[in-house]
């Protein structure tokens, strides 16, 4: 008998990925593509959805070759997607209207500033278990209608649909104009602040209150579940799960158990807290979202502590001041120096999420002196993504009433090691990374391989999961008291930076 | 005799021409000076940017020497990118070989651990990344030896740590010639007692060596009853080294 596998789809903020997984959640062969980031004014950022179909196209014959395998030998795809990333098509043409909106972009402040004014404001919130901020897709999704004439109409009339990553490209797999299934997951739809999270269904006075056709949503279904058959990239290979990416590294981590938890460093960090099949209503800036749902089960929720720039800061740091030439790099340049001489950087580029949501705020270098090097400052760089870590736990422990005491880690920036013992000092905590980076993709993987019977259940993943690596605690508390206090003390200064217009 | 390669004569002469002008020049300077096509200077100049003699200006596009020229005896990988570039093969070797993996590179006449991936049977273990090894008692030192990575050669003092650590330079240089010949080294109990390890080297760009990936445990686990290393190890290991080595520009 011919070995099986899955393939899992992670489209990314900055790449799209296509990774084969063996029985063991193994990594087997990679392909990668960058896409094209387009930043047309200060605080957009946007992407070309045909671009990234293509790049699908592209990556799924070259990551079967790398493996040696045929279509024959895989058993399921799985898809894991940039969250909140808002994209809108023409039904019938298949021809994306305008570019995707990124998460990051924060056009809607203004439009999210008045809605919080509106009757109604505080409900739309306790439906979807979100605050009223730019990083969710409702109202990205009402600022594209108000900004595109005729489109509303043209919505209505169900000429125009839209979705998240997930969406579209499951559009595109299952065959595009000719038939593909308009679906998205309950995971990306909690994203939205349109799905009552409690009944998981697109709630009517939501998209009222956004002005929001029902007509141009998807489908709402579980993120475990055969949702077609590819056509294209794929063709022939069921379409097992979709789930946002950072639920699907949850699952990928084997968060089965209400008060498991983990945090992905990538572009942002975000820290989900599994809470079991009762939806725990959110405090102290966290937010509730649907961890996953299996078909024909109930969903499982989170609690969720989103920090927006982390590895993106590193980017930035790499990009914009060309202080280092590729991004590990900064774990050289920091080491040059043995503390941050003073130093503090505050990434609030596209605001502050958890657990501030202060959209108004920007980002500011504080403690700057002429003793400060560019290894005080890469430090400084590394310290922002430690102290953000250190605000969500400590809201997370506040909302669930428990004390983590361990925390699983992942993402590209696990391999940063000076970063990894930073957070664990700042925590006071173990840190364990799996014996697996990118649980992202495995996540979608084990989901779409669950769907068709490739692993038999939820306890046959978790045997999969070991420790491949443990950083200690060793800072002296005194220390990280006064550090934290002076972290505290910088990130007070990018509050209410942007002004709202006279 | 054999000829000699157009396109190295080229470079040089790229390489003199962008180190006795001004400063940065463009494209069609540097084809008109040499009198080349520009398709060509380009192709060119593209290489000598991949292996970083030559960098690009990103606001004019205009071409200096690049710092690596000036660092030609030093490694031309940062550690921190090595780890980072190889995290995702080391993790699949542990979990095929059931054992430890370690990649090493050469500092100061010695085996810089720069990625410790744990033993996958959820034991408490200790990270090593920054651990000191010795060159020439371990697998992953006999590769970066056998290949001079970072031009590292055989240390004057050889240290002994058990009985069968080899200390004499002539049945050492056998050895390396052997690793060279297999494409891997081993090593059982040269220097703990009980333990054995497996490595292969890890190449970047043109097949220089930069570095080597190995796994280490029991000898019981690792060889048969001959104190031969298994088969199936030996290519798990060798596996993963090429894995890498192809993230990094390897052709082969």
């Amino acid at each position: 008998m011919t070995e099986r596998f899955v393939v899992s789809i992670d489209q990314g903020t900055t790449s799209t990925r296509c990774i084969v997984f063996d029985r063991r959640g193994q990594l087997v062969s990679l392909a990668q593509q960058e896409h094209k980031q387009f930043f047309p004014r200060p605080g957009w950022v946007e992407h070309d959805a045909m671009e990234i179909w293509r790049n699908v196209e592209r990556l799924a014959p070259r990551v079967l070759r790398r493996a040696g395998i045929g279509l024959d030998q895989v058993a399921a795809l799985g898809i894991a997607n940039q969250r909140e990333t808002t994209v809108l098509w023409d039904a019938s043409t298949g021809v994306p209207i305008g570019r995707a909106i990124i998460w990051q972009d924060t056009r809607t402040d203004a439009l999210v500033h008045e809605l919080s004014a509106r009757p109604g404001a505080k409900e739309v919130e306790e439906r979807s278990g979100l605050p009223l901020a730019t990083y969710f897709s409702g109202p990205r999704l009402m600022w594209i209608l108000e900004h595109t004439p005729g489109l509303r109409e043209r919505a209505e009339r169900g000429e125009v649909l839209c979705g998240t990553m997930e969406t579209w490209l499951i559009w595109k797999l299952t065959g595009g104009v000719d038939g593909g299934r308009h679906v998205t997951d309950v995971t990306n739809a909690s994203r939205t602040m349109l799905l009552d999270v409690r009944t998981l269904r697109w709630s009517r006075e939501s998209l009222d209150f956004f002005g929001i056709p029902a007509a141009m949503l998807p489908e709402v279904r579980p993120s475990v579940g055969v949702f077609g058959t590819a056509v294209a990239a794929f063709p022939g290979v069921r379409i097992g799960a979709a789930l946002g990416d950072q639920q699907a590294a949850l699952f990928g981590q084997t968060c089965f158990t209400p008060g498991e938890a983990k945090c992905t460093y990538g572009t942002g960090s975000f820290l989900l807290l599994n809470t079991g099949t009762e939806l725990v209503p959110a405090q102290n800036g966290l937010l509730s979202t649907v961890a996953y749902q299996i078909a024909g089960e109930p969903a499982a929720y989170a609690l969720e502590g989103s920090i927006a720039i982390t590895g993106s800061l590193v980017q930035w740091f790499r990009d914009q001041l060309e202080l280092i030439s590729s991004a590990p790099e900064i774990e050289t340049l920091a080491r040059t120096v043995a503390d941050n001489g003073g130093c503090y950087i505050v990434p609030a580029f596209s605001g502050l999420y958890a657990p501030y949501w202060r959209s108004e705020a920007r980002g500011v270098i504080v403690g700057l002196t002429s003793y400060i090097t560019k290894g005080h400052l890469a430090r400084a760089v590394l310290e922002a993504t430690a102290w953000q870590t250190r605000e969500v736990v400590d809201a997370m422990n506040a909302n669930s009433g428990l004390a983590l005491r361990t925390l699983k880690v992942d993402g590209g920036m696990t391999a940063d090691n000076l970063l990894m013992q930073m957070i664990a000092n700042v925590l006071d905590v173990p840190l364990v990374r799996p014996l697996a980076v990118e649980t992202v993709s495995l996540g979608a993987a084990y989901g779409a391989g669950l769907a068709v019977g490739y692993w038999p259940d939820l306890d046959g993943l978790r045997q999969n999961w070991h420790i491949a690596g443990q950083w200690m605690p060793a800072m002296d508390p005194s220390v990280r008291d006064h550090e934290y206090a002076n972290w505290r003390r910088a990130v007070e200064r990018t509050f209410d930076w942007i002004q709202p217009a006279q | 005799m054999p000829g000699t390669v157009q396109s190295i004569e080229r470079a040089a002469a790229i390489l003199r021409t962008l180190a006795g002008g001004p400063g940065r020049l463009g494209l069609s300077e540097i084809a008109r000076t040499l009198d080349l096509a520009k398709g060509t200077t380009h192709g060119i100049l593209r290489t000598l940017q991949l292996v970083g003699f030559v960098e690009q200006d990103r606001n004019s596009g205009q071409y200096q020497l690049g710092g690596a020229l000036l660092h030609l005896g030093t490694s031309y990988l940062d550690i921190n990118e090595l780890r980072s570039r190889s995290i995702n093969w080391a993790d699949p070797l542990a979990a095929r070989s059931g054992e430890s993996v370690r990649i090493g590179t050469v500092l100061e006449g010695q085996v810089l651990v720069v990625h410790h991936v744990f033993r996958p049977d959820d034991t408490f273990q200790t990270l090593d990344v920054g651990t000191l090894l010795p060159l020439h008692a371990t697998a992953l030192g006999k590769v970066l030896l056998a290949y001079r990575a970072g031009g590292v050669g055989v240390p004057m003092e050889i240290e002994r740590f058990t009985r069968k650590t080899i200390t004499d330079p002539k049945p050492l240089a056998a050895a390396l010639e052997g690793v060279r010949e297999a494409g891997f080294a081993m090593e059982i109990e040269e220097l703990t007692l009980g333990q054995a390890a497996i490595a292969a080297p890890i190449r970047g760009y043109g097949g220089l060596v930069v570095g080597a990936i190995g796994i280490s445990g029991p000898v019981e686990r690792l060889c048969d009853s001959h104190y031969r290393p298994h088969p199936k190890l030996i290519t798990n290991v060798r596996d993963a080294a090429r894995a890498v080595s192809r993230d990094l520009g390897a052709t082969r």
